[in-house]
């Protein structure tokens, strides 16, 4: 709440000097070039302490950037492959080849949609089991050919449908979680939105996990938490709070490696600026892992989710 | 008349769930079939009811005595606790929390790793306990179940893991998530290693542990009538917005629907492990 009147406080500012710029038409005024830059410095402030529920929202933003806008922006010679060669082809789940500065590579992402339609093709952005089954076919493709990995991670969750439990939701997440844990190619994982529990983590197991700025990554949504643990779903801001799940946050448990910025007030103010800060946190972490021998990947891998936890027992 | 009033005494450290099955102090009335049941006779009969086999929750210790020969076994990392890492507060603090489990249960958390033989082989047995915080897995849970299976590797012995628990625990957050991963890893190893994982699923079994080691073993073997799934019943019938069929998520719904090798009564699992390990290994 209180951030929300901050960020109109800021809001009704910035028209001010606006309107005054506008007014002193010679725009080189002193006076007014200092208002600007208290006003940005306040903005930048606004957003370097944003609450996790505020980040909440930002990672759900409709605007935000998804998996195809960042391929777009970042990839070449993009090439969907479709289907687990089951069931079906799961469209909340995007997979195939594409390149990366050149290098032949494996995407996969979730995927939600921007309009209702797409929303409802994507089922907002929940995969079922066959949307797993097929981002493990398509990262065993990449195995097979040695060929490097990059996922993107935007989910509220796996699918918590009839069909998904029928066709074994939690198989297809245990299953991925064990092969990702030895595909002996690079894996560079990143958390773009929503982190959403096991259905995130299906496809986050990776040699480097990096998180955008206004991303979360959680157990559980706070308003899943809230409901179990106060019966209040409207108690999800507390349960934000209570849950660490904000990029600064996981980055001080050790569970992310990195914070990837984001332009200012967020992704979804200017995508391209976003995959701009993003482009050289993949390039430089692809440049590391790259060259690496399959032993020494895997061993590294393992012992990074191995130490995961470790410091909070006694 | 005295053993009645101590026996309401002790009804209040009994988290409700179990307070339905116990109010009848020394008389329980069986939840599937409703005949009252003489308390010893179900404890003798491992919780069985034996008017028609309902399988009530197993203690995890029970379960230990259940399947290793003469009821003996070492333990493994006994002393392993949570020290609350996100100093986690809903409508009671966690730390108290995991105290109150911990007085209630005599164990430091939701589950025990046992070293013992079953039928004569050497062996490695983790047995969750759903009394604990309704069996969640949080950090020491994955850490244990972890260090159970490179113990395994180290020994080369086989595991057998029964699992009974609600799912990663809430309250250590994102750590919480992560033992899913941590376990699946290890497993691979395990795996690689040819060495068996034996996966026994019991009532409940259900979100982030069934999405990881229970649903990974060589074999998966459920206790009849269990309820096993990713999603709980409550939150599909809140997407769905309709009741749930009869059975639905219950062993025997994931027998038919290829996610289990079968369904074996408590009193032949541990033949049914046995003469499984007696395949795979010499
Ligand atoms: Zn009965």
């Amino acid at each position: 709440m209180d951030a929300i009147r901050k960020k109109r406080e800021i809001d009704r500012l910035e028209k001010d000097v606006e309107e005054l710029r506008r007014l002193a038409s010679k725009g080189s005024d002193e006076e007014l070039e200092r208002l600007h830059r208290e006003v940005e410095e306040l903005k930048r402030e606004f957003y370097r302490h944003l609450g996790a529920w505020q980040r909440t929202q930002l990672a759900r933003h409709a605007h935000r950037p998804y998996t195809l806008d960042y391929i777009n922006m970042l990839f070449e010679e993009w090439c969907e492959l479709h289907g687990e060669r089951g069931f079906a082809d799961d469209p909340a789940i995007v997979a195939g080849l594409a390149r990366f500065h050149g290098q032949a590579c494996v995407v996969v992402g979730h995927q939600k949609g921007r309009d209702t339609k797409q929303k409802v093709l994507r089922n907002f952005g929940m995969p079922k089991p066959e949307g797993y089954r097929k981002a493990l076919r398509v990262m065993q493709l990449a195995a097979k050919f040695r060929r490097p990995i990059f996922t993107f991670v935007d989910t509220p969750g796996a699918y918590p449908g009839m069909d998904a439990e029928e066709r074994g939701q939690a198989e297809a997440i245990a299953r991925n979680l064990r092969e990702m844990a030895r595909l002996p190619v690079p894996i560079i994982v990143t958390i773009t939105g929503e982190g959403g529990s096991g259905g995130a983590l299906a496809i986050a197991v990776g040699d480097r996990v990096n998180m955008l700025e206004n991303s979360i990554y959680s157990v559980i949504s706070p308003e899943g938490c809230a409901s179990i643990m106060w019966r209040e779903a409207a108690r999800a801001e507390e349960a934000a709070n209570a849950l660490k799940i904000t990029a600064h946050d996981l980055l001080q448990i050790g569970i992310v490696d990195e914070i990837v910025p984001e332009p200012e007030g967020g992704a979804h103010h200017d995508p391209e600026g976003a995959a701009r800060l993003l482009e050289p946190v993949l390039a430089r972490t692809l440049e590391e892992l790259l060259p690496q021998p399959p032993e020494k990947l895997l061993k590294a891998r393992y012992e990074k989710f191995r130490r995961m936890g470790q410091n909070v027992i006694s | 008349m005295a053993w009645f009033k101590r026996e309401k005494k002790s009804l209040e450290s009994v988290p409700p769930d179990e307070r339905r099955v116990r109010t009848e102090g020394m008389w329980i009335k069986c939840e599937a079939c409703a005949a009252i049941l003489w308390k010893k006779d179900l404890d003798t009969n491992w919780q069985v009811c034996p008017k028609c086999e309902h399988h009530f929750k197993l203690g995890s210790v029970k379960r230990l005595e259940l399947l290793l020969d003469d009821a003996e076994w070492t333990e493994h990392d006994a002393a392993l606790a949570s020290n609350d890492p996100l100093a986690f507060v809903d409508t009671k603090p966690y730390k108290l929390r995991l105290k109150d489990a911990q007085k209630k249960l005599g164990m430091a958390d939701a589950i025990l790793t046992a070293e013992g033989h079953l039928n004569g082989r050497p062996l490695i047995c983790c047995s969750m306990e759903f009394g604990f915080i309704g069996g969640s897995m949080g950090a020491v849970v994955g850490e244990k179940v972890t260090r159970a299976i490179e113990l395994c590797l180290e020994k080369q012995l086989p595991l057998v893991i029964v699992s009974c628990s609600g799912g990663a625990r809430m309250m250590e957050g994102t750590i919480s998530l992560m033992q899913l991963a941590k376990i699946s890893a290890a497993l691979a190893r395990l795996d690689d290693a040819r060495l068996p994982f034996i996966s026994i699923l019991t009532d409940p079994t259900t979100g982030g542990v069934t999405a990881s080691y229970a649903m990974l073993g060589d074999l998966n073997i459920a206790e009849p009538g269990a309820l096993i799934g990713f999603a709980g019943p409550r939150v599909i019938e809140q997407t769905i917005r309709q009741k749930l069929p009869e059975g639905f998520q219950r062993s025997e719904f994931l027998l038919q629907h290829g996610f289990l090798d079968a369904v074996v009564h408590r009193r032949d699992l541990k033949r049914y492990i046995s003469t499984s390990l007696d395949f795979f290994l010499a």
